[in-house]
């Protein structure tokens, strides 16, 4: 009936082969390449990108024949996702089978374990989205970290993590899962301390590793309680060990499995996710993480490893979801943590000077929106904002990647060596703030469609209160990105960002007549002639535009003439604040703030364009056509026929996976409109609060029939609801905005006479005042009169509670001890131990001579030994 | 201790004969190798004992592990041996302190060892015959045990080998 | 042929290998010595081989091969090294643990 399978589906477990041998050839041959083994590196990405956009297209092919249309998908907007298609839908599409095959790796103990591949929607969506990033962070590399005295093994060891992510994107069971898991755990210890020389990030890495290692534990715990508890079922119904992520699945779903189990075994995977993906308690080793090469954190933090942890509760859903009670419930665990790691890392986000530590903290309060999504049944919205938040992040991290590496001089601190940057490196502000706005979820941007969807469902399926959170979430996220945006490619520049037009001055300042005029009149950034700019500024922010090409003309005149500039290597080696030990670039070029190399801008300014445009593969405001996830990517909840679900795994061939589906009373509808009708025949109900009466994930499945994904609900989307959350957005960059601009201005007020004033030669002294007011400015009125309160308040949690609860046991811990000490140590215990220190002591200074360090004698008294203990045995058993 | 050696009417007289002139010649080289004064002496006198053994395997109908007796035994750790009794300067000629001064506590000790286990297995196997030498192992037939029921362990010995090649070889580097 | 014959020779030459190891002081004559004991563990296990009829003793004959050259390596290897640092392999010297 459908055997719609293609190579790309059968051999995808290809994908992550291809970077694997590619980072052992790496090792082995890499440095003899011409390009030192890079191009292994990026050849392998996009081999792998080539793999997984087939196997995307034939897995749309693969859906499409399964809701009986054969007909040819066109080609849309992204990698084959743009297919219109809604009648598949209409009858009750059967829950297509993924495409599984595994092959037996070992077994021991009637235990077999099994690697293989676990095609469906969720991972080809994955598949396609590391290989992707990887790619463009791979190119970007090429540049960023070019003359690393450890380029080889850079590149080695990032593509073996996303082999390793691949791996367990691919992975078909648990095991294959951990080996993904603990790969990637591995190379980001690798990474994060590639500039080990450093102590501090020495210390970082190993401070990531050992964190996520406090999770790893549970996902070995959860993943041994899932085994004996679901081994016999699937043995028995589906023929495949308690590994299986589908057998898992189907178990959790049955309806047979203990509540107890199903909680310890989800409670631990989630353990393992926090570590993982950075939740509450265990978030802090993301902005530690920051220590590494910037495309690491990049990578890190867009598609891999810190979204493994989300994306093992997506795969694994139907244990949560049963686990938890999902659809029941107005709180649960994973709610809570995702609820309370939103606010929390996002008020962080506001005090925070550092640029990537900014985007960290950004990264951990967006995870929580995805687990939020999760733990709220709002599975669809959240996979979706791994999707969307993957390009927009990835593009943040690099434009940071991009300003350290050509305009402040590889500083990540904003307030002491950016700002101003938006006139110098165009194309980079205009990545930045394209992704920025979509960060923030502006209509149209692709974190629109993601974010404000896991709100509105978040609130649809009844956890009202975790709705409310994630809008003031997303109104501090407006904020924080706002003052990001603003410290680093607005206002004055600063420090390395500054750093020619300090050149300039003290050429001008001491009179250095040739060069001078010239310089001055080029390299303005805070001359008199940009003393308009921030006027110009202030109107076109609060006109609500961001246009890049008016900057773009303007920094023409400044970065030619800046190129030619004579290099001065004593100040130069002065002013610079790198401090890194890969800062070996000709100081010819870069001396000065100035535009990245293609190498950067490129994946910049595709990622850019996918922050831009990836929200329409699923924009569920314009109606059910444009909703291609849903269709592509959420497994339908139908209860498949058990025959031939069983066959299914082990066949590993795909005619078995027809899955005639169980015509039932089960049948569920993923409809747009109506939210898992449980009456065989749809009835369009306009997203009517009906009960959630049965189907799959509500009720075990029929005699004969198997569930292998809940049939979450889907809230309706209405445009009030998402003009609030726009609302809030608004008022929250809107407002961030205008404290900013208001403060500049201000500045600028009580500076123009000054500027007016002074002669053009003494600008640098204005500057360095300026720089100073303005980090006061920030100081007094943003940080504390704004956020300061707030944020030190999560600091002081973060400090306090949490310190303090450790601070109280150990505390406590210690007057016990002490009480312990005096009463019982002191008199019983000491005393005996006294005395047996005694005994000892004596027995020792008698057997003293024994110990004579002689080998032979050692060697008499064993044999001598041996053979007396062989004659007593001998006499006492004859 | 009468039937053990030589005299047996049943057996297989040629082969108790073979046996026990071995025996006799090893266990002379044997005390050689523990008493002789010339620790080059004592390595050569080793290779009797070693090339002897290998004969015994051989009675024993244990080919494949009599030639790797002569192999790694006669042919490897010889000449380690000799290679390590020159790199320690050890004189060639005859040497006076070569034992302990308490090497006399050895010979009690030896023989109360002897003492049980001779008890012991004359106690056990005193009247036991082995019929017939039987056919022997073929080396088919062990490659079948070592690769597949004892394949653990002969990983393990791989590893021990190389850790032991890798150890070797730090610790007797010049540096 | 006696079964006892193979036990014997090798519960001799085990003793002789023992005194060897008590009474030698020179580290290289102790380690023949050693040799000397895994030797007679490699006859009796051809012997309970014989016995049983099977072959599982040839295997562990060939195992015990192969620990014992690791052995003689890094033993020869150590006693180098003790002759470098302190020109004398003689094992009384070497007493630092003594108690």
């Amino acid at each position: 009936m459908l055997g719609a399978t293609g190579w790309f589906l059968d051999n995808a477990w290809l994908i992550p082969i291809i970077p694997g041998v590619a980072f052992a050839l790496i090792i082995l041959i890499g440095k003899r390449l011409p390009m030192q083994g890079s191009e292994l590196g990026v050849a392998s990405m996009a081999a792998s990108l080539v793999l997984s956009v087939g196997a995307a297209y034939q897995w749309i092919q693969r859906v499409d024949d399964a809701g009986g249309h054969s007909e040819a998908g066109t080609l849309g907007l992204i990698a084959g996702f743009g297919r219109s298609l809604t009648a598949a839908q209409e009858e009750g599409a059967a829950y297509v089978q993924p495409v599984i095959r595994s092959w037996t790796w070992w077994e021991s103990g009637g235990a077999s374990f099994g690697y293989g591949q676990h095609i469906d929607g969720l991972a080809v969506m994955m598949l396609f989205l590391v290989a992707f990033i990887s790619l463009l962070v791979q190119i970007y590399s090429l540049e960023y970290v070019r003359g690393d005295r450890r380029y080889t093994h850079f590149f080695a060891a990032i593509t073996l993590f996303s082999a390793g992510m691949l791996v367990m994107v691919l992975g078909e069971n648990m095991i294959q899962v951990i080996l993904g898991w603990e790969i990637m755990g591995l190379c980001s210890f690798l990474l994060i301390g590639h500039w080990w020389e450093d102590e501090a990030n020495s210390t970082a890495a190993l401070k990531a590793f050992l964190t996520v290692r406090v999770g790893d534990i549970g996902l070995l715990v959860g993943t041994s309680v899932l085994f004996f508890g679901a081994n016999d079922w699937t043995q028995e119904n589906l023929g495949t060990s308690g590994f299986t992520i589908q057998g898992l699945s189907a178990w959790a779903l049955s309806g047979e499995a203990s509540e107890t189990v199903l909680l310890w075994g989800a409670v631990a995977l989630f353990i393992a996710c926090i570590g993982k993906s950075g939740q509450f308690p265990l978030h802090t080793w993301l902005p530690d993480a920051m220590a590494g090469p910037t495309p690491v954190s990049s990578l890190l933090h867009s598609s891999t490893m810190v979204v493994a942890g989300v994306f093992l509760v997506a795969r694994l859903y139907p244990v949560f979801w049963e686990a938890f009670s999902i659809p029941d419930v107005s709180v649960n665990f994973i709610v809570v943590i995702a609820g309370i790691t939103i606010v929390i890392s996002a008020l962080l986000a506001f005090v925070q000077d550092d640029i990537k530590k900014v985007l960290a903290y950004s990264t951990v309060s967006q995870l929580g929106y995805m687990m939020l999504g999760l733990g709220a049944g709002a599975w669809l919205p959240a996979v979706f904002h791994i999707f969307t938040h993957a390009f927009f992040k990835c593009c943040l991290f690099l434009c940071a990647g991009s300003v350290s590496h050509s305009g402040s001089h590889h500083s990540f601190d904003m307030k002491r060596d950016m700002g101003g940057l938006a006139k110098k490196m165009p194309i980079t502000a205009g990545a930045w703030i394209v992704a920025t706005l979509a960060l923030a979820g502006v209509f149209p941007l692709s974190g629109f469609f993601s974010k404000d969807e896991i709100i509105d469902n978040v609130g649809h399926n009844g956890y009202e209160v975790f709705m409310y959170i994630a809008l003031f979430g997303a109104f501090l996220t407006a904020g924080y990105m706002t003052r990001a945006t603003y410290l680093t490619f607005f206002g004055e520049p600063r420090g390395a960002a500054a750093h020619a037009s300090a050149l300039e001055a003290a050429g001008a300042a001491s009179g250095r007549a040739g060069a001078s005029p010239q310089n001055d009149a080029s390299g303005h950034v805070p001359s008199p002639g940009g003393a308009a700019d921030p006027a110009l500024e202030e109107g076109r922010a609060s006109a609500g535009q961001v246009g890049v090409s008016p900057l773009e003309d303007r920094a023409v005149g400044g970065l030619s003439s800046e190129e030619d500039d004579p290099a001065d290597p004593a100040l130069h080696g002065e002013l610079a604040t790198a401090g890194l030990a890969h800062a070996d670039h000709g100081d010819a070029e870069h001396h000065g703030p100035h535009e990245s190399p293609k190498l950067i801008l490129i994946p910049v300014c595709i990622l850019a364009f996918f922050a831009l445009t990836a929200g329409f593969t699923n924009a569920v405001a314009f109606g059910e056509d444009w909703e291609q996830f849903k269709e592509y990517v959420e497994p339908i909840a139908e209860a498949s026929d058990l025959e031939a679900a069983g066959a299914a795994p082990r066949a590993s061939d795909l005619e078995a996976a027809g899955a005639a589906s169980v015509r039932s009373g089960s049948s569920i509808l993923n409809d747009a409109s109506s939210h898992s009708v449980s009456s065989p025949a749809p009835v369009q109900e306009e997203g009517g609060e009906e009960e959630h009466a049965s189907g799959c994930g509500y009720t075990a499945p029929e005699e004969g029939g198997i569930c292998f994904f809940p049939a979450v609900s889907h809230a309706e989307f209405e445009w009030s609801k998402a003009a609030l959350s726009l609302i809030v957005v608004g008022i929250g960059l809107v407002g961030s905005w205008f404290v900013c601009v208001a403060l500049y201005s201000k500045r600028s007020r009580s500076l123009v006479g000054l500027t007016q004033r002074l002669a053009p030669a003494r600008w640098g002294y204005n500057f360095l005042w300026n720089k100073y007011y303005l980090d006061h400015l920030y100081e007094q009125r943003i940080i504390r009169s704004i956020a300061h309160p707030i944020a030190r308040g999560a600091n002081w949690v973060n400090q306090n509670v949490i310190d303090g609860v450790v601070n109280g046991l150990g505390i406590g811990g210690r007057k016990t001890g002490g009480w312990v000490y005096r009463n019982i140590d002191q008199r019983v215990v000491d005393g005996a131990v006294n005395a047996s220190g005694a005994a000892a002591g004596g027995t020792g200074h008698a057997l003293q001579p024994v110990q004579s360090g002689k080998v032979n004698q050692y060697g008499a008294l064993l044999f001598g030994a041996a053979a007396v203990f062989a004659i007593v045995l001998v006499i006492v058993n004859v | 201790m009468v039937p053990v050696l030589l005299a047996a009417s049943e057996v297989n007289v040629a082969l108790n004969v073979a046996f026990g002139v071995l025996a006799v010649v090893m266990i002379g080289a044997a005390l050689f190798v523990v008493t002789t004064k010339n620790v080059v002496h004592a390595a050569l006198w080793l290779v009797i004992v070693l090339s002897g053994m290998a004969a015994q395997y051989l009675l024993a109908a244990a080919e494949f592990v009599a030639v790797s007796q002569v192999l790694v035994y006669v042919g490897a750790v010889m000449v380690l041996f000799l290679f390590g009794i020159m790199l320690t300067r050890a004189q060639i000629g005859a040497e006076g302190n070569l034992n302990n001064p308490g090497w006399a506590l050895g010979i009690p000790v030896a023989l109360l060892l002897l003492g049980v286990m001779g008890w012991a297995i004359i106690d056990l196997f005193g009247d036991q015959t082995i019929e017939e030498a039987p056919g022997g192992a073929s080396t088919q037939a062990i490659s079948d045990q070592i690769l597949s029921p004892y394949l653990a362990p002969f990983l393990a010995i791989t590893f021990v080998l190389l850790a032991a090649a890798i150890g070797a070889i730090v610790l007797a580097r010049k540096d | 042929m006696f079964a006892v014959n193979f036990f014997l020779l090798a519960a001799v030459l085990f003793c002789i290998g023992v005194y060897g190891v008590i009474a030698r002081r020179n580290a290289v004559l102790v380690l023949m010595s050693v040799e000397l004991i895994l030797n007679s563990v490699n006859l009796n296990l051809l012997g309970f081989s014989l016995i049983n009829g099977n072959i599982d003793g040839h295997v562990f004959a060939l195992y015990i091969i192969a620990v014992a050259a690791a052995e003689v390596g890094v033993g020869l290897a150590m006693v180098m090294l003790v002759y470098r640092n302190r020109r004398s392999i003689a094992l009384d010297d070497l007493s630092e643990m003594k108690g």
